[in-house]
């Protein structure tokens, strides 16, 4: 930043600025400090959230005033998309609706963006590459270009799936999953169509979360600090080490089957086309002979470990702030290890309790039902941990800590309603309605999304100097979490009255005034429900301004931070200079302990950190 | 403070950090190959008629071969090093490489005479494969249409009625006359391309993919043999340790193969 402000006041020759301009370059664009690569993370990621949020916003729109014209925006929107995706409203012939291609496309997307696009990114990206090597000790990354790589390689994906939506026929529309056939019949008029785009994004994201996890798992391996036994590393290292596992081992069969469904648009082919396919009732010109089912099990084998990816390095971040904020050490620290581990294992044997409803076979869905309830259990274990950890401590409620609490029940509401979507009986009723919508939604939105919200405040001062306004935090968690609850709670109500989660218009041709006859027909509540729903998260869109103002006020004019330590914490990142410079440790770290010593009986404070030498 | 471990390895690991970085990146490819493995394993369960004979095994065992020995050299290349033999080292990564190169060659020949090789499915019911007059590339039925063709010159290589385990009987003297048939006649055409069938859907996709691997690997090991190898000079060890890693993915590559050909010439 210095740098450019520089150019700025003075008034610089030619050649002066393009020198400065050079320096500016280097360090904060094509930079390989993991620091700034893990701001640059942050950064995009945020953007990406914003935007995986308004396509959501209009989606919302259109489900609670279905046939109405957006409220803003319309005419901006229909010239942007062209009129077969913005229409007119019939009566009043207002531009702005949201025609149900467009729909189709905003849904993918929106899952699209967020897990592929915001929330890996941050969880891995962002805090990842910011906190793993300052918390082990270590001077950056193992290996610092390949890092850049994979920042650039998440960048151009987004670039290519933004693109997508300008291309004829409109971004991928075939859901966030991509089933085939759908997937290759869908606008397959257009050699070049959006689902032939969002492939080659996701080969892009692919790659990069691929040399992310390379470096990651070998920085953690090999860049420990003198002293730095493995169970002497801070829980969040231990989850990002699972994490770096799951992408590493569960994203390359998606690749395979990126490039299979790739050929199945492009050259013809029948990898997941089956025999006598019928579009538009014409047998299609295939060879055939393909499996439908095949990627299902591809997608699912990524999807389920995925979900895992969300969430793990979000419990490692609520670790570490509950320990600081109780002054306790965490409660089971090797349970929370091997829980994580468990769960690491387990998570590559249950991805097909998404696909019950398949006709996959019962023996089948039998043993993923019970590796489902079984992987329960160390999740289960890691919550209980953190709760008792709560136990008696004396607890500092600054924003970093109220975001954390917040997590724990909302992952807990989040995973126990899992259970039902576990067992094949009841995910026969539940499957493909609101209800999953409620189910994964508390877990990655309030649960994970809170998590990384903890972690930015909680690692702000570290990265900036300076700490990010109180009365602003308080201000942006209590909103989100009323607008959060009131979001998705409604959902669960919606899916147990048989509300499908794929409705153009929120389920009103199934209503009970439309369909009086039809059984399971929705009452006038349920759909009632698509209103306040729609309204709450609007509100949550507006939570989050004291965020964005914060976030950028603070950078500049926050309150400075006094010491380098200025949550009183144990872990190293916390001993390095603030905010930390190229190559983060001035003296060779060391850790000489475990990582949450608080309130130690004996100690002069009530914290002990792992860098501070034992004395002789 | 720079990175430690970059050359030397590290006490508790016995590792330097490339190498921990390589082998977890073939992990990630085992997986990658591994799930179009298991795609062969499902297509083929779930196939009507599984296509066999098509490939040119004298040629795919000679590549095999080819292969093989790229394997040994780049051992070889690296033991060099090792022994501080830096021409001997030259030697041995050429040969490496231009190993690579014949193998990329051969695979072309046989890609393009797939090409050329046409199945056609008649009303009838029956089959025929061989190749059209004129030995033209990619066609199918609808290219027979574009050029408004009423019929085809098909010289038949003697597999009639190509149905599992049926491997034809061939034609006492090897050729088979051309025969002219109507495009009335002609259900489907499809010249031996991914389209064809998903056998060799998952052929093209195994072996290109595989190909792509040879190539990516050739270009680096060339680098090292050539420019790159001015770092034996400046720092050799870590230079011998990039060749190690070097070549350990260039086994890898050759692994793949020794699956690829049982699976996809021989079963
Ligand atoms: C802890 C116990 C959990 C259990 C037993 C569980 C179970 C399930 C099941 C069975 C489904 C499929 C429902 C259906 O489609 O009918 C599902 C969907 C889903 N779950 Fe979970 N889950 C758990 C935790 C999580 C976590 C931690 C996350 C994410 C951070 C998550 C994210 C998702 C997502 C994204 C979907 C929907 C995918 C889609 O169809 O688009 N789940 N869950
Ligand atoms: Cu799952």
């Amino acid at each position: 930043m210095q740098a450019t402000s520089h150019a700025t006041h003075h008034d610089p020759t030619h050649a002066d600025s393009h020198h400065e301009e050079l320096g500016f370059w280097r360090k904060y664009i094509f930079s390989t400090d993991h620091k700034v690569i893990g701001f640059q993370y942050l950064l995009t990621a945020l953007v990406f959230l914003l935007i995986g949020f308004l396509l959501i916003g209009l989606m919302r729109w259109q489900l609670a005033y279905p046939g109405r014209a957006i409220p803003i925006g319309g005419a901006l929107m229909e010239k942007m998309l062209g009129s077969d995706m913005v229409g007119k409203e019939a009566v009043t012939g207002k531009v702005g609706v949201i025609m149900p291609d467009l729909y189709n496309s905003f849904g993918a997307m929106h899952g699209t963006i967020m897990v592929f696009l915001a929330i890996v990114p941050l969880a891995f990206g962002a805090f990842g590459n910011f906190v793993t090597p300052l918390q082990i000790g270590a001077p950056d990354m193992a290996f610092p270009r390949l890092n850049m790589a994979s920042y650039w390689a998440y960048f151009y994906g987004g670039v290519v799936m933004l693109v997508s939506f300008f291309v004829p026929g409109g971004a991928a529309k075939s859901g966030w999953t991509s089933y085939s056939p759908l997937a290759s019949v869908a606008d397959a008029q257009y050699a070049v169509n959006g689902q032939t785009l969002w492939i080659i994004g996701m080969v892009l994201l692919i790659t990069s979360s691929l040399l992310g996890a390379v470096n990651f798992i070998t920085t953690i391996i090999q860049l420990r600090a003198k002293g730095m036994t493995w169970m002497r590393m801070p829980f969040f290292v231990w989850a990002q080490f699972v994490t770096g596992f799951l992408l590493l081992l569960a994203f390359p069969p998606l690749e395979a089957a990126g490039i299979m469904q790739l050929m199945d648009n492009v050259l013809d082919t029948s990898f997941f086309l089956p025999t006598g396919m019928v579009v538009s009732g014409k047998v299609a010109d295939i060879s055939g002979g393909g499996s439908p089912l095949l990627w299902q099990h591809f997608f699912w084998f990524l999807g389920h470990p995925e979900v895992y990816v969300l969430i793990l390095p979000a419990m490692g971040i609520v670790a570490e702030i509950i320990s600081n904020n109780t002054r306790r050490p965490l409660w089971g620290y090797k349970t929370l290890v091997y829980s994580v581990l468990c769960i690491g294992f387990l998570s590559f044997i249950v991805w097909a309790h998404h696909m019950y409803l398949t006709g996959m076979g019962t023996k089948i869905s039998t043993f993923f039902q019970t590796t489902t309830m079984m992987i329960s259990i160390p999740s289960v274990f890691i919550l209980t941990c953190f709760f008792i950890s709560l136990w008696g401590g004396s607890i500092r409620f600054n924003t970093p800590m109220l975001f954390a609490l917040a997590f724990l029940p909302m992952f807990g509401i989040g995973g126990l309603t899992g259970l039902p979507l576990g067992f094949n009986a009841t995910d026969i009723y539940l499957h493909d309605t609101y209800y999953v919508i409620g189910h994964f939604h508390y877990v990655v939105a309030p649960g994970t999304i809170f998590g990384l919200l903890a972690g930015i405040y909680y690692w702000f001062p570290k990265a900036t100097g300076r700490f990010m306004n109180e009365f602003l935090g308080k201000i942006h968690f209590v909103f989100s979490l009323i607008f959060m609850n009131a979001v998705f709670l409604p959902m669960f109500v919606q899916g147990m009255a048989g509300m499908s989660r794929r409705m153009y218009d929120g389920g009103a041709t199934y209503s009970l005034q439309n369909t009086p006859e039809a059984i399971g027909a929705l009452n006038a509540l349920v759909i009632k429900h698509n209103i306040s729903i729609t309204h709450a998260a609007i509100g949550l869109g507006l939570a989050q301004i004291p965020f964005i103002i914060n976030f950028f006020w603070s950078m500049f004019a926050g309150k400075r931070v006094t010491s380098d330590n200025p949550w009183e914490a144990t872990t190293l990142e916390w001993s390095t200079p603030t905010p930390p410079p190229h190559g983060n440790f001035l003296k060779e770290p060391a850790a000489y302990r475990g990582p949450y010593e608080y309130s130690a009986p004996g100690a002069a404070t009530d914290f002990t950190p792992q860098f501070q030498a034992e004395k002789p | 403070m720079d990175i430690p471990y970059t050359s030397k390895p590290r006490p508790d690991t016995g590792l330097y950090n490339a190498k921990v970085g390589i082998w977890l990146f073939l992990a990630s490819e085992v997986m990658l190959f591994g799930a179009l493995f298991s795609s062969y394993i499902l297509l083929r369960i779930g196939a009507d008629v599984w296509p066999q004979g098509l490939l040119n095994i004298p040629i795919g065992t000679f590549n095999t071969a080819v292969l093989i020995t790229s394997s040994v050299t780049v051992v070889m290349a690296w033991a060099s090093l090792k022994m501080n033999n830096f021409p001997k080292f030259k030697l041995y990564m050429g040969i490496t490489i231009l190993c690579a190169l014949a193998f990329l060659g051969i695979k072309s020949i046989e890609y393009k005479d797939k090409f050329t090789h046409y199945q056609v499915w008649l009303k009838d019911g029956t089959t025929l494969t061989g190749h059209i007059a004129g030995n033209p590339y990619f066609w199918n039925h609808n290219t027979l249409d574009k050029k408004k063709l009423d019929h085809i010159e098909f010289t038949s290589d003697g597999k009639h009625d190509a149905k599992a385990g049926d491997k034809g009987q061939s034609h006492p003297g090897g050729h088979a006359p051309a025969v002219k048939i109507e495009r009335k006649d002609i259900t489907r055409l499809s010249a031996y391309v991914p389209a064809h069938s998903t056998y060799f859907a998952i052929y093209f996709t195994l072996t290109a993919l595989h190909a792509l691997h040879v190539i990516g690997g050739s270009l680096v090991l060339a680098f090292f043999w050539g420019p790159g190898s001015k770092m034996w000079k400046t720092d050799p060890e870590r230079f011998t340790n990039r060749i190690e890693i070097g070549g350990l993915f260039w086994h890898f590559v050759d692994l793949v193969w020794i699956f690829l050909f049982p699976v996809l010439y021989l079963l």
